[in-house]
């Protein structure tokens, strides 16, 4: 059963009242966000709306159950956006979602992840009180950055009601490129010299499948540069489709929107480097996993039809983590799962009655 | 605590050469770049290996003796400010650059590595780091984590933490943790995200993870000076306004201006009230296009001068004046504290207004240095410390500043952190509840206040002013 508060008060008292909480929302990430035995979820999404919007100082405050799809409107307005591309947005993803998660998506490739635009948080503490972190202002060093700290939390430290957040220009206009190589070796030099070049780059994603290695490149600016950026893409990547406009926004959005996971399969996201994907290829030879490879190779995202076994021993074989984000709900992490001493001495600092659950 | 011991301790690891406990050896390290707080420490160790710091520390912790590690000293906060019954742990010879990797486009080095080495290493690969604090000649990246340094590229490319991939530290109980990775993406609460910024008050970085950036293939740099700072600050709201997002936007008022010229001849307008300074920076065509609308914006705004770096060299020279703004000031007074609040971006031109008039009640000579592009601003209080009560009229005047930022919405510090100087500010801009939480933190993570101590957070639990 879930509680729901319909405002901050609210919020307050349902943690008082409960002895183990879990803050949910979207709902969009089923395995992060379903309450574990034991557990009452706390539905959030009524915590939601625009505090306040300040185009010209690059900022905006929000309640954390405002759907990013709202946002993301009021930024276009401006022609300002989120340039962590946050995902799951036409399913309903939150802010304070997406920050408990720590999701961004391929477009973070350029300017950053949700990390680097998150300016300042309030929280509801395991004694029901509200802490500030963190500010408004695009550039803040007082005291420690707990907000930082709410990023990838999944609620173990408590619900969060408000964020603040940095926002850029939106770029004019985008275009897209899909280039074909035989193998994966090219394809992930194609991608290394991309990375490494002096070209504005949005996204770079790499999507292996059974006919070979497609690599997939966005750039976005003012539209006047836009064609000269074209040619000279197309000179460097070699024998490529070039897209634009609503064609090359609908594969973009598709991406971010994981269209492309097979009904009913899950989902696992896995931070890494560039290095380590041909030995993740390897150890994937015949066995069905979809999987994308997106910000020039540091994050894969897998899809698979039933439960990880096969993904969690290739991921503890090469000391890597991963996070089920929806289908399979047994467990927030596989692969590589060590709690440091820190993480122990910072959770038991910020949430002694562990009111909220692990990480 | 027990401080011989300790020093015995360490006596029997380290040579006399690299364990200063004579008061001539000890003077360098009483104070950091805020000179106006001096205190002296019992000893000075000076470990080559980070195996060395972590000994120390955990001697430290035995003997429950204070430890202040420092790289350079650069800090402008006092944040390297030793207290009197504990020993400094000076991080400079810990500078192994150990490993440039252009293909994940990371590098880790040890904390005392200088900021502008990592630069200097990553050219090969075309390669660099992107936060340039004006220090960064001299600053160590561990000083630039502990405080999460800035410099004049931070709203496009952000501060130290957002190029901080992963951490080695020994916390302050003696264990060694690694936090985050090689990787821009994580799993679980960001946690090197706290540990940035944490003043030293979590233990001693010892290697770090860095992301490096492409070196940006074009820069358009411009020097346009203005009759007064209320127009080269109402120039940068244009250019927000007009979309584009440059890298840098810099403002310096006359006095910054006098300061620098006669310091580095940067050729900077003859008596010009405001000078900005604009950069893009990027793709070549991208950039060629930004830059006709930057000039369309920058000859709308009334600029009486507009000078255009036609190349590298003049760049430098434009950049040269700006970075040296600090150290040229000491040419007009024999002291001076800089302050480092921050005000939204709108309320620039309100703001020096009102430390205009706060110069002229406290009869203090303020010169002007900002980051106009994300509200940082940096006011020189000047002061000759001989004089009777100068310092105390040079610190209530920063005080008020900082009441000002708070006022206007914005921070008390930019990229300086707290460190001493500001310690009875942070209560004005946190409530009691943050600051416990804050506490909390540091009581888990160092329960015998060790690591640092008498950083952030005043001792006494009230709110008095704390200058000494």
């Amino acid at each position: 059963m879930n509680l729901l508060s319909n405002n901050v008060s609210g919020v307050q008292a349902s943690v008082l009242e409960s002895s183990r909480l879990h803050p949910i929302a979207g709902g969009t990430k089923p395995a992060l966000s379903t309450p574990r035995e034991g557990v009452t979820g706390l539905d959030m999404s009524p915590i939601r709306g625009i505090i306040e919007y300040q185009p010209d100082e690059f900022t905006f405050s929000a309640y954390a159950g405002t759907r990013i799809a709202d946002v993301n409107e009021l930024l276009q307005e401006n022609k300002q956006y989120l340039p962590f591309d946050p995902p799951l947005v036409k399913w309903g993803a939150t802010l304070g979602g997406t920050v408990a998660s720590g999701l961004s998506g391929p477009g973070r490739y350029h300017y950053g992840g949700i990390r680097d635009f998150l300016l300042g948080v309030k929280y509801i503490n395991g004694t029901g009180q509200i802490v500030q972190a963190g500010g408004k202002v695009v550039k803040n060093a007082a005291g420690f950055d707990l907000a930082k700290l709410m990023v990838g939390c999944r609620g173990v430290f408590g619900p969060m009601i408000e964020l603040s957040f940095k926002v850029f220009p939106k770029p004019e206009q985008f275009a897209t490129f899909r280039r074909e190589f035989p193998n994966l070796d090219s394809a992930l030099q194609m991608l290394k010299e991309a990375s490494i070049s002096q070209l504005d780059i949005d996204s770079i994603d790499l999507v292996p499948d059974e006919s070979g290695t497609i690599l997939w490149i966005r750039i976005g600016g003012l539209a006047s540069a836009v064609p000269s950026r074209v040619i000279r893409m197309v000179e460097f990547l070699g024998d490529c489709e070039v897209f634009q406009d609503s064609k090359e926004t609908n594969y973009w959005e598709e991406t971010r929107e994981f269209l492309w996971v097979p009904p009913d399969w899950s989902l696992v996201k896995v931070p890494l480097t560039p290095r380590l994907i041909s030995s993740i290829e390897q150890k994937l030879v015949s066995i069905p996993i979809v999987r994308r490879y997106s910000c020039a190779g540091q994050v894969g995202w897998f899809a698979i039809p039933g439960p990880p076994t096969d993904l969690n021993e290739c991921l503890l074989s090469l000391n890597l983590s991963g996070m089920p984000m929806f289908g399979f709900t047994t467990s927030q992490v596989i692969g590589k799962n060590v709690k440091s001493e820190f993480y122990r001495q910072v959770k038991n600092a910020m949430d002694p009655e562990n009111r909220f659950g692990e990480a | 605590m027990e401080l011989d011991k300790l020093i015995s301790s360490l006596a029997n690891i380290f040579p006399s050469d690299r364990l200063f406990t004579k008061p001539a050896q000890i003077t360098p390290y009483e104070s950091d770049a805020l000179t106006a707080y001096q205190c002296r420490p019992v000893a000075v160790v000076l470990p080559e290996t980070q195996e060395e710091v972590i000994d120390i520390v955990r001697l430290c912790n035995r003997y429950k003796v204070p430890f202040m590690a420092r790289g350079s000293g650069t800090s402008l906060s006092g944040g390297s400010l030793p207290v009197e019954d504990g020993i400094v742990i000076a991080l400079n010879r810990l500078d192994r650059i150990l490993r440039i990797d252009p293909e994940s486009r990371i590098a880790i080095v040890e904390a005392g590595v200088v900021n502008l080495a990592i630069s200097e290493a990553a050219a090969p690969y075309g390669l660099y780091f992107a936060p340039d604090p004006s220090s960064q000649p001299i600053c160590t990246i561990g000083g630039n984590l502990a405080f999460n340094a800035g410099g004049a590229h931070c709203l496009k490319y952000g501060v130290t933490s957002n190029h901080v991939l992963g951490v080695k530290a020994v916390l302050p109980g003696g264990e060694v943790v690694h936090l985050g990775g090689e990787s821009l993406e994580g799993i679980g609460p960001d946690l090197v995200g706290l540990f940035v910024g944490s003043e030293g008050l979590f233990g001693i970085a010892l290697e770090v993870t860095v992301r490096l950036m492409p070196k940006p293939e074009s820069f358009k740099t411009i020097l346009a000076s203005y009759q007064s700072l209320e127009e080269a600050g109402d120039a940068v709201s244009s250019i927000v306004a007009s979309g584009l997002l440059p890298g840098a936007m810099e403002i310096m008022d006359h006095l910054a201006i006098q300061a620098a010229e006669a310091a580095v001849d940067a050729g900077y307008p003859e008596g010009a009230n405001a000078v900005l300074i604009v950069e893009m920076d990027g793709e070549r065509q991208q950039v060629q296009e930004e830059f006709k609308l930057l000039m369309d914006v920058i000859d709308k705004s009334g600029a009486e001068k507009v000078r255009i770096a036609k190349d590298s060299a003049e760049r430098q020279r434009i950049w040269q004046g700006r970075k040296s703004a600090f150290s040229a000031v000491g040419r007009l007074s024999p002291d001076y504290i800089v302050q480092d609040g921050v005000v939204p971006r709108s309320r620039l031109g309100e703001a020096l207004a009102e430390i205009e008039r706060l110069g002229r009640q406290y009869e203090l000579r303020v010169a002007n240095v900002f980051h106009a592009g994300d509200g940082n601003l940096h006011p020189l209080i000047m002061y000759d410390g001989r004089e009777k009560g100068a310092l105390e009229r040079a610190k209530e005047l920063a005080g008020k500043i900082l009441d000002m930022c708070i006022r206007f919405g914005g921070s008390i510090t930019g990229e300086h952190g707290i460190g001493m100087e500001k310690r009875a500010y942070l209560p004005r801009m946190f409530t009691e509840v943050d600051i416990a939480t804050m506490k909390n933190l540091q009581r888990a993570i160092d329960p015998d206040k060790l690591s640092n101590p008498g950083k952030m957070f005043l001792e006494n639990d009230n709110n008095e002013t704390d200058f000494r």
